[in-house]
């Protein structure tokens, strides 16, 4: 049986960003903190061809009671993690209703038609009034740009779970997250990642109190 | 670090459904396993390779998928269990040995796990498996959950000896490559001894030769294994039904499909009007099973992925039985309820209950959905698939597109199937012109380098990559040096099966299990063959451009050309860039530079950015990979690299 309960059942999330962004491995360790929890979790996502460089998505159901099918119907996100800005806004268009909350990383990855010219990429200003008007909340964290200050730009990933943490959404704490992260990986680097999540935590906490981030 | 054979029976894990399968296999304690890579397939036999210091069991990543099969089904004949796992084209190449094997029968347990790809996530096709356990005649499972998916596994390998032939469980993406909740069972200790008994009567099928001949005989004795099979399936743990005792309709599906089916019954509140039978055994039907649940209810939906299988083998079934449980309505692929092609998913199986049912549904206000596409469509760009940065194959592509232009005859290169598949792409300059299965790139290269006395003088050009080379190439290019077929082979060498997560492939020092293996050198086999061969460096732009030109020029023969250059995602190379890149904005002249935009508009490296606001390209420090190819790209000097330190 869970320790807690959930604020719907199934909680649906959408994680999503682009192939190689560490989408993967932040599903799975969000969910094995929500199963070693007692919370019955169910992942779908996609990888493969799409690792590579294209959109990608993971999509979590935790519940109390059973296993839910591995994608989302549309338009039943509770809450979307988006390592990639316009990805965010591409998840809304399929998941996402009014009720949704979404944490946003503001770090732009240009796709291929950027790159070369053919489209253009939103200003940041446009895409978070647009991410606001289609969330009941949204969150901006420059988690990259902090990532990168500890010295590896992929712990992006390991500092949206910290701040989704902090959202209070689901139960999921900097425990829950040492105890997993330290069966997969080396001492020193579970240490990075711990420190990774702690930040997390911390700028949300920040963009909640209106106090500009980092 | 692999977890699958950590943990004790009754704690419950999150496991990848392929996790599950490969837990499920050393549940059933397999002796071997041997597979070829192919998403969404390959992690059941990583996992099963990782741990098999610990195991005992025997794990290979075979040549291709019929020596897979064979492998395990020598496993089979000497009284071991085993398992052989593959993606659905991966059948394809099995099939001839796999209709032989399943003629003639299997001894100790065998289990072939093909992993679909509805919606071609990761395919150049959908095309799918579930058709070769009819044309096979071998029993068919397909679990509709990860707890199925590792019980399931061990139920086959039960049902395989007790029928003495293989049997298919067919897994698909949304159950491979997704996770779920699975309760562990005990994994037993092994004392298996491999003996292959052949010295008694032909007919004996413990103790004879093991064959399908004589055929009359054999088929026979096949298809009595098969009606075992179905009255087996009567009873089976993996059939279940939920729902009214008579439902106003019969939903009937398998696979994920059972689990988007579940939840589109709930979101509409059908749960007193809808029945849901969910099948684990799809093939034979258990057909008393199905009768006792068609002759409830006079409409069906069958709901599954891809082709309409279910539907039509429960067609038959209800054709036969018309004359006692009267003729049914049915809903599904053929009379266009569900989308005939595609993958499945929850809100395929909404519109379909609310169309049959007369409902009004909106999966979110529609003032909503209107903003969020308009958003979409202003704000967030297409983004087509590329190559990684610091791959090799967008050097090696801008090397072959341009020795193609500067050939000037109109000539093409005929694609294969790997990460360099994308060379027919955008990412890769739209240089392939021909894609099909594993190896034909050089077999239909063979074939149009016979045409010259039809007056064809194109210059012809196939790729390959390393593990495709040995999986399927070699035939088409023995053939087209016997032949004397003229056209150039150009082999993609990234030092593994980089498409796929890396798996070693006979080429390299170690194999599955990490223990080291005989590499078999590319350049020797080609040479042995008869072709001429040339190894380059693809981030050497120019003598890579030179070797290639002098072997168009050529034209006598087959020449083979080795693009040596290990994947970027490789373990040795990723996250230690070679280069530390600079871009100076100040030397760059954007648009004002006759190379109209080379690096970006052309080459277009994710790690090169075009900045607005300075009118310069600049490189992205979060991305780039240091492979240093942009910088013999610019010609104005903007772009230059230092060897990192």
């Amino acid at each position: 049986m869970a320790a807690s309960t959930l604020p719907s059942d199934p909680f649906n999330l959408v994680i999503t960003g682009v192939g190689g962004q560490g989408n993967v491995m932040a599903s799975r360790v969000l969910g094995n903190i929500l199963t070693r929890k007692g919370f019955t979790v169910t992942i779908g996502e996609t990888f493969g061809a799409s690792q590579r460089g294209g959109s990608v998505m993971s999509h979590l159901r935790v519940s109390e009671e059973t296993t839910w099918s591995p994608q989302i119907p549309k338009g039943r996100a509770h809450a979307v993690i988006a390592l990639e800005p316009t990805e965010a806004v591409r998840v809304l268009a399929d998941y996402g209703n009014p009720g949704v909350y979404t944490l946003c990383n503001t770090r732009p990855v240009h796709s291929i038609a950027v790159i070369s010219g053919e489209s253009a990429y939103p200003e940041q200003h446009q895409v978070k009034q647009w991410l606001r008007d289609l969330s009941e909340r949204a969150w901006f964290l420059e988690a990259t740009n902090a990532a990168m200050e500890m010295g590896n730009a992929i712990l992006a990933n390991i500092m949206m779970i910290g701040a989704l943490s902090a959202t209070g959404l689901l139960p999921v704490d900097s425990q829950g997250f040492e105890a997993v992260i330290s069966r997969s990986m080396p001492a020193d680097k579970a240490a990075r990642n711990c420190e990774a999540f702690d930040i997390g935590a911390e700028m949300l906490r920040a963009a909640d109190r209106g106090q500009s981030v980092k | 670090m692999s977890r699958i054979i950590q943990g004790a029976p009754g704690e419950h894990h999150l496991f990848m459904g392929n996790e599950a399968i490969a837990r499920g296999a050393l549940e059933a304690g397999i002796s071997v396993a041997a597979g070829y890579p192919g998403t969404p397939s390959s992690e059941i036999i990583e996992n099963l390779a990782a741990d098999a210091s610990e195991t005992d069991v025997y794990v290979e990543w075979s040549a291709n998928e019929k020596v897979a099969a064979e492998v395990a089904a020598a496993a089979s004949f000497a009284g071991l269990r085993a398992l052989c796992v593959m993606k659905q084209n991966g059948v394809n190449v099995a099939s001839d040995f796999l209709l032989h094997l399943a003629g003639g029968g299997t001894r100790g347990g065998m289990v072939l796990v093909p992993c679909d790809d509805p919606g071609a996530l990761s395919s150049i096709n959908e095309g799918e498996s579930r058709h070769f356990a009819r044309l096979l005649e071998v029993p068919l499972l397909e679990p509709g959950d990860f707890q199925e998916a590792k019980d399931m596994i061990k139920w086959a390998f039960e049902l395989s000896e007790q029928i003495g032939n293989m049997v298919m469980v067919r897994s698909v993406t949304r159950l491979s490559h997704a996770s779920g909740d699975v309760e562990l069972g005990k994994i037993p200790e092994s004392d298996a001894k491999a003996r292959f008994r052949h010295t008694g009567f032909i007919l004996d099928p413990e103790q004879g030769a093991m064959t399908s001949a004589p055929v009359g005989y054999k088929h026979a004795l096949q298809q009595e294994k098969l009606q075992k099979a179905e009255a087996l399936f009567e009873d089976a743990p993996f059939n279940t039904y939920t729902g009214p005792e008579n439902p106003e309709l019969l939903v009937i599906t398998s696979s994920a499909c059972h689990l988007y089916s579940r939840e589109a019954i709930g979101i509409l509140g059908l749960e007193n009007r809808a029945g849901l039978l969910k099948l684990g055994t799809t093939w034979p039907l258990p057909r008393q099973l199905v009768r006792a649940h068609l002759e409830k209810c006079g409409r069906v939906l069958v709901v599954e992925e891809v082709i309409p299988f279910l539907e039509e083998n429960i067609k038959v079934l209800a054709a036969e039985l018309a004359p006692e449980i009267g003729a049914k309505t049915f809903y599904a692929k053929r009379d266009g309820t569900l989308p005939a092609t595609g993958e499945m998913n929850p809100d395929h199986v909404i519109c379909a209950l609310a169309a049959i049912f007369n409902l009004e549904y909106r999966s979110a206000p529609e003032q909503y959905t209107e903003k969020a596409k308009l958003c979409v469509l202003a704000g967030a760009p297409g983004r087509d698939l590329t190559f990684c940065p610091g791959c090799p194959h967008r050097a090696s592509f801008w090397t072959l597109h341009n020795v193609l232009a500067l050939d000037n005859r109109e000539g093409f290169v005929c694609g294969d199937i790997g990460c360099y598949s994308m060379g027919m792409r955008e990412t890769g300059f739209y240089t392939l012109k021909t894609m099909h299965a594993m190896g034909s790139g050089t077999g239909i290269a063979s074939g149009f380098g016979k045409l010259d006395r039809f007056g064809m003088d194109q210059s012809i050009v196939a790729v390959s990559g390393d593990s495709t080379f040995f999986h399927a190439v070699l035939p088409g290019l023995v053939n087209a040096v016997h032949h004397g077929s003229n056209f150039t082979l150009v082999i993609f060498d990234n030092s593994g099966t980089a498409m796929t997560g890396f798996q070693p492939h006979p080429g390299l020092e170690v194999d599955a299990m990490g223990k080291p293996a005989p590499p078999l050198d590319i350049a020797g086999i080609c040479q042995a063959i008869g072709a001429k061969v040339s190894v380059c460096d693809p981030f050497d732009l120019e003598n890579t451009r030179d070797t290639m030109l002098e072997t168009l020029d050529d034209r006598q023969g087959v020449n083979v050309v080795i693009f040596r250059q290990s994947c970027a995602l490789s373990p040795e190379k990723k996250g230690k860039p070679r280069y530390e890149m600079h871009l100076d904005q100040k030397v760059c002249m954007g648009e004002n530079c006759g190379c109209n935009k080379l690096c970006t508009r052309v080459f277009k490296c994710p790690g090169l950015n075009w900045d607005e606001k300075n009118q310069a390209a600049r490189i992205d420090e979060v991305i780039c990979a240091g492979c240093g190819v942009c910088a013999d790209i610019c010609p104005a000097g903007a772009i230059t690299k230092k060897e990192a330190g």
